[in-house]
């Protein structure tokens, strides 16, 4: 292959990726595009690709009548839930890769209560929930996440710890430190990495979110997700609080891949290498 | 405590700790996963309705059931092909991707980053979006086929039956193929460069190279992606959900969604049970017989 033919090849491929970004990004930005336009743009046609200017009104009219409060009700339940998920998922993992609890079996049971389908114990929880009062509250959504994250956390950091060489605790142990000192001052600095990573994929879930929400929250704690199917009517939609609302859910997540892509790329192909 | 137990106990120490570590995992995993799930065949034996909630055993009634419902089994039918025609549109686009960015590009990062983003977001709003894009009248893609087709297009894509599943399929693939691209991506860098080299010295078709060299190495990883998102696939709530709900009639009804109308809408309870558990059932099945193939092919 001569320079010419090297470069033309570049050239091909950089247009292919533009426009495979193209797609990838436009329906996305049509949301965005759809959140800033004025009633008259969303409803016109032929549809206005750009909205003349950026009009907040939509957002405002979000924080005004309180449905942005679903936004911070997510927040709060998939920050929390991510922060108890990792703890125990991660000393749990750290028992079965260093002491094997429970052998091979205790951790394919574990991972495979991930298998099940949301739809098909939400009923039985949502029982369970009445039972306890605790159905429309925080604590049922951060338990209900807690659990639902803990099978993904435990097989991950499992995959890292058992990277970590077994000499670094042991001289350790041998330097007199306790078990528990082991594991917070050698361990855990270890895998700091693969915490991160893990810990952004359980917010994540949860953040996104919709089918618990939807069982297990009357009015006090609805998610963002299930606020914005409220909008959606059987004749017509309210478009503008469904952009609006959907871009205060997608921009943490925006945020997130600006910031995070190494970790979100390491964990999605983590999850399928060491699976 | 006496020195001369001291050894003794540092062991006992030892085995309560490791259970002492797992146990907070096990109980919240037992609560909110065995318990539901156990109460769940409970309730599938009972007969739990809006107007009754009859606590005695009613043995197999809502199982034999099952096999009347003919809307459960199109329910089934629905998501069996949805997921036979997605998963592997995913796979080869995602492998396409893949191939796109294995070599050296400028500004991968940024096209990584754009083109990950529809897989982190809440897929009802990948539904909310897509349900904009296809809207019939203010929305862009019937714009840009009647710039194709030279004169207006109304094409009803959230009621006409031949385009409501294309429409759906069309969301699921957008925000599910760069997660079978990543997974791809970092299988595919990872096959030996020196045997691709030496290939390429012996002269092997691209094609020979990627069924002996390439296929082979990538097929324990692109045996898992293919498993996850079969599972989830098989499971889809939300984007149907966002898009149709399950109509124009039950034309796109899930099995999970018909779970959920049962168990929600109807208050059919225990029916709802039976239904619940026989999708775990075939959930199981299927992944005893893929780990099965898997163990074969190691």
């Amino acid at each position: 292959m001569n320079k010419w033919d090297q470069g033309a090849r570049l050239w091909a491929r950089v247009f292919c990726a533009v426009l495979v970004a193209l797609f990838f990004a436009f329906p996305i930005y049509w949301l965005g595009a759809i959140s800033f336009k004025t009633a008259d743009e969303i409803f016109a046609y032929p549809p206005v690709w750009v909205p003349a200017s950026f009009d907040f009104q939509h957002y405002f009219s979000l924080f005004k009548d309180g449905a942005a409060w679903s936004v911070w009700n997510s927040l709060v339940t998939a920050s929390i839930s991510t922060l108890i998920a990792m703890f125990f998922g991660t000393i749990a993992a750290y028992s079965l890769v260093r002491y094997k609890t429970g052998g091979n079996h205790l951790a394919i049971w574990i991972i495979s209560q991930r298998m099940i389908p949301p739809i098909c114990v939400v009923f039985p929880v949502f029982l369970l929930f009445v039972a306890w009062d605790i159905v429309d509250t925080y604590y049922g959504l951060i338990i209900l996440y807690t659990a639902f994250n803990l099978p993904y956390v435990i097989w991950m950091m499992r995959g890292y710890i058992q990277e970590i060489p077994l000499e670094l605790e042991q001289s350790a142990l041998v330097d007199g430190l306790s078990r528990w000192a082991v594991l917070w001052k050698v361990v855990m600095p270890m895998v700091k990495a693969g915490l991160f990573a893990t810990a952004v994929f359980t917010f994540i879930f949860a953040w996104n979110d919709f089918l618990f929400a939807l069982i297990l929250s009357r009015s006090d704690v609805v998610t963002f997700p299930v606020k914005v199917t409220g909008y959606f009517g059987a004749q017509s939609s309210l478009w503008s609080k469904v952009g609006a609302l959907s871009m205060l859910g997608v921009l943490p997540m925006i945020f997130v891949v600006g910031t995070m892509q190494r970790f979100i790329v390491r964990g999605i192909s983590m999850g399928a290498v060491k699976g | 405590m006496t020195t001369s137990n001291s050894f003794a106990d540092k062991l006992d120490q030892e085995r309560w700790f490791k259970y002492f570590l797992i146990a907070p995992a096990v109980f919240i995993i037992l609560l909110i996963g065995l318990y539901p799930f156990v109460k769940l065949i409970v309730v599938s034996f009972q007969n739990i309705t809006m107007f009754d909630d009859e606590l005695s055993y009613q043995g197999f009634i809502h199982y034999e059931r099952l096999f009347e419902d003919d809307r459960l089994w199109e329910s089934i039918l629905h998501t069996v092909i949805f997921t036979i025609v997605a998963l592997p549109i995913e796979l080869f686009l995602g492998f396409l991707l893949a191939l796109l960015f294995l070599e050296r590009i400028p500004y991968k990062q940024v096209f990584v980053g754009i083109i990950l983003l529809p897989t982190v977001i809440s897929p009802i709003v990948a539904g909310a979006t897509w349900r904009l894009m296809f809207d019939q009248r203010f929305g862009p893609i019937n714009q840009v086929i009647a710039w194709f087709a030279g004169h207006e297009v109304k094409l009803l894509w959230n009621i006409e039956p031949i385009l409501v599943w294309p429409a759906i399929m069309v969301a699921e693939v957008w925000q599910w193929t760069p997660f079978m691209f990543l997974i791809l991506l970092a299988a595919l860098s990872n096959v030996d460069k020196e045997q691709l080299e030496a290939a390429q010295i012996d002269g092997a078709s691209w094609w020979m190279t990627f069924r002996k060299i390439v296929l082979p190495a990538i097929m324990p990883v692109m045996f898992i992606a293919l498993l996850i998102r079969g599972l989830d696939l098989f499971r889809v709530f939300d984007v149907v959900w966002t898009m149709t709900k399950g109509g124009p009639g039950t034309m796109t009804e899930t099995v999970s969604i018909y779970a959920y109308h049962m168990a929600f809408r109807e208050f059919d309870v225990s029916y709802s049970a039976a239904i619940a558990f026989l999708i775990i059932l075939i959930l199981t099945v299927i992944v005893i017989a893929a780990l099965r193939r898997m163990e074969v092919s190691r």
